[in-house]
């Protein structure tokens, strides 16, 4: 197994605690995020008129956060944890601004890494590297910033023989390398990796650990989501867990993957498939 | 620095260009801070023609051959209509210069109707870009407006030539036609922005488009011209005129170029008011709506 905690020669020194008394990064205050979609896999007129004469609603609507608060002093390095369907993945997006909340108010301070997750902002028929190109650009990067950064990121994914391939001719794990590694490259006040390394293979990993604990000390805050609870005990050192768009718990990364553990019922001998 | 336990506390004072401190709130469907925005919007404009060059290589516009394509699907489309209208007059509507005006306009049309559907297809299709990064989606349907302007570029040298073998020649009142054009982008640019909202809406909207076009091309002077409407039909005319935002658009652009006339000043100020009407109403639709897309991608 490809564990962080498996590989004995990460150099991730214990997280330092929560800073106490430090201005805060981030600050969420109860917010909800609610999902519209409709019935059909896509609407169309055809069906919107069709509905009419039958009378149905359109939009079914998905609370995918619900009521969630808490705040994010520098130097956090936040780990969230949660089943598939929590609400991991809109919460990074509602903080990076990218979906609007429907109740409550959200405080950012700081730039934020613009790709977040598997998949990025890409678009599977140019190159990699006008993928990179692409991404950097709309977040606001000039060019010259762009292209000076395009090197340090196929270096650091290892791609460099395939960069100028379309990426669908990419493995997942290429993808996500490349993922991770526009992510950590584009110097953002806040870092936030979305179970972006799952498909990278175990030489990757450790490589991204060793960028990830580098970054958490520059940034001045990192937020992780993986279903790696000993990566989560690892690299941070604060933590939430959400479930069904609830805020569950908050506490230090050990309190929370020991609860939550205990709630998935996975006792601490069975065996969890990590991945970072 | 001090802190309260309420507050973000700002370490830096905020900066027009590189503001990193965001407050996100709901909201009704708005228009968002307009300065802020086209600020933004400016800011990124790279991204802009970067996304359509990428498309445009990725389609292979760029090549020799993809070059060819372009010119030749609008020519055969000109040839088409030529031959039509002959059997239909019974040969008695005009040569080269009739060709050359039906060119002109044909390919100015398209330039539009491309407008209109790779914009409507630029931010449903922008997938996971509009998923994974925060930027000003206005950039998506004006980078599908570059593309189909580049897409329109190669087939000018065309028409010109068909201007010099129709016998036109050349006056200094064709560069009003800049203006002209100029209009139509900025008329395009509405468009894009518009049928890219009803995208998002309704994933059928691209499906109406080309029983719209060709509505909207026999309504339009490109087929026939102005000058040679039958009085019978000049009612229909004043209509069009104002109803239609091609009539004076591309109305005004063919007389200046083809004709080398300068149009009348109605025309010049219904053309004005279509254009920015236009784009005003389809930007601002487009930016009242945007914030919602990732909900509904
Ligand atoms: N684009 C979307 N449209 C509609 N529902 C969505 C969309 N993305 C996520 N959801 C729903 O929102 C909930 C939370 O999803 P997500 O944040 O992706 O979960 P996680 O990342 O924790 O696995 C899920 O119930 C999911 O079905
Ligand atoms: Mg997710």
């Amino acid at each position: 197994m490809s564990s962080l905690s498996a590989s004995e020669s990460v150099p991730t020194p214990v997280p330092t605690p929560v800073p106490s008394g430090k201005p805060l990064t981030v600050k969420v205050e109860n917010l909800s995020v609610t999902y519209r979609t409709t019935f059909e896999r896509v609407p169309t007129f055809k069906n919107a008129i069709t509905r009419l004469g039958r009378g149905q609603r359109a939009v079914r609507e998905i609370e995918a956060l619900k009521d969630v608060s808490f705040d994010v002093p520098d130097g956090t390095a936040l780990g969230i944890i949660g089943n598939n369907g929590a609400g991991k993945s809109t919460l990074m997006r509602a903080l990076a601004g990218i979906l609007p909340p429907n109740k409550g108010r959200i405080e950012v301070h700081g730039r934020i890494s613009p790709l977040l997750s598997l998949g990025v902002g890409f678009n599977a028929n140019l190159s990699g590297r006008e993928n990179i190109i692409l991404g950097g650009l709309a977040s606001g990067l000039s060019r010259a910033q762009v292209e000076a950064r395009a090197e340090d990121v196929t270096t650091f994914a290892g791609l460099e023989e395939f960069i100028d391939a379309p990426m669908r001719t990419y493995s997942s794990g290429m993808y996500s390398r490349l993922a991770f590694s526009v992510a950590v490259h584009m110097d953002p006040d806040i870092l936030m990796i979305d179970e972006a390394l799952s498909a990278g293979d175990a030489t990757f990993k450790t490589k991204a650990a060793g960028k990830m604990a580098e970054l958490r000390e520059n940034a001045r805050a990192f937020f992780l989501v993986s279903h790696s609870l000993a990566s989560i005990q690892q690299l941070c050192n604060d933590a939430i867990w959400l479930h069904k768009g609830e805020l569950m718990m908050r506490g230090t990364p050990q309190e929370v993957c020991a609860a939550y553990t205990k709630f998935v019922q996975v006792g601490d001998s069975a065996v969890i498939l990590e991945d970072l | 620095m001090m802190s309260t336990d309420k507050q973000v506390v700002k370490t830096e004072p905020e900066n027009e260009f590189t503001t990193t401190h965001h407050v996100y709130e709901p909201h009704r469907a708005g228009i968002p801070p307009l300065a802020n925005y086209t600020r933004e919007l400016w800011k990124r404009r790279e991204f802009a023609s970067e996304m359509s060059k990428a498309t445009l290589r990725g389609a292979n516009t760029l090549t020799m051959f993809g070059q060819l394509w372009l010119v030749l699907n609008p020519l055969l489309l000109a040839g088409v209509y030529f031959l039509l209208v002959q059997v239909l007059s019974g040969g008695n509507r005009g040569g080269m210069d009739y060709f050359a005006q039906l060119c002109g306009g044909l390919f100015t049309f398209y330039f539009v109707a491309g407008s209109m559907s790779t914009g409507a297809a630029s931010v449903v299709g922008g997938g996971k870009l509009l998923l994974n990064t925060a930027f000003p989606r206005l950039l998506m349907p004006f980078s599908a407006v570059r593309t189909a302007f580049f897409r329109f570029l190669p087939t000018l040298p065309v028409y010109f030539l068909f201007h010099i073998l129709a016998g036109l020649g050349f006056h200094l009142s064709m560069v009003v036609s800049i203006y002209f054009l100029g209009l139509l982008i900025v008329f395009a640019l509405g468009v894009a922005a518009f049928f890219a909202t009803m995208q998002v809406y309704f994933r059928d909207t691209t499906s109406f488009m080309p029983y719209f076009n060709r509505i909207w091309l026999y309504m339009s002077p490109v087929i026939w011209s102005i000058e040679q409407v039958p009085a019978r039909f000049t009612k229909v005319l004043n209509i069009l005129e104002v109803a239609n935002p091609l009539h004076s658009m591309l109305g005004g652009f063919t007389e200046c170029l083809v004709n080398g006339d300068i149009p009348s000043l109605r025309t010049f100020v219904t053309a004005t008011v279509w254009a920015f009407g236009v784009f005003a109403i389809g930007s601002l639709f487009f930016m009242s709506r945007e914030r919602e897309f990732a909900v509904r991608l």
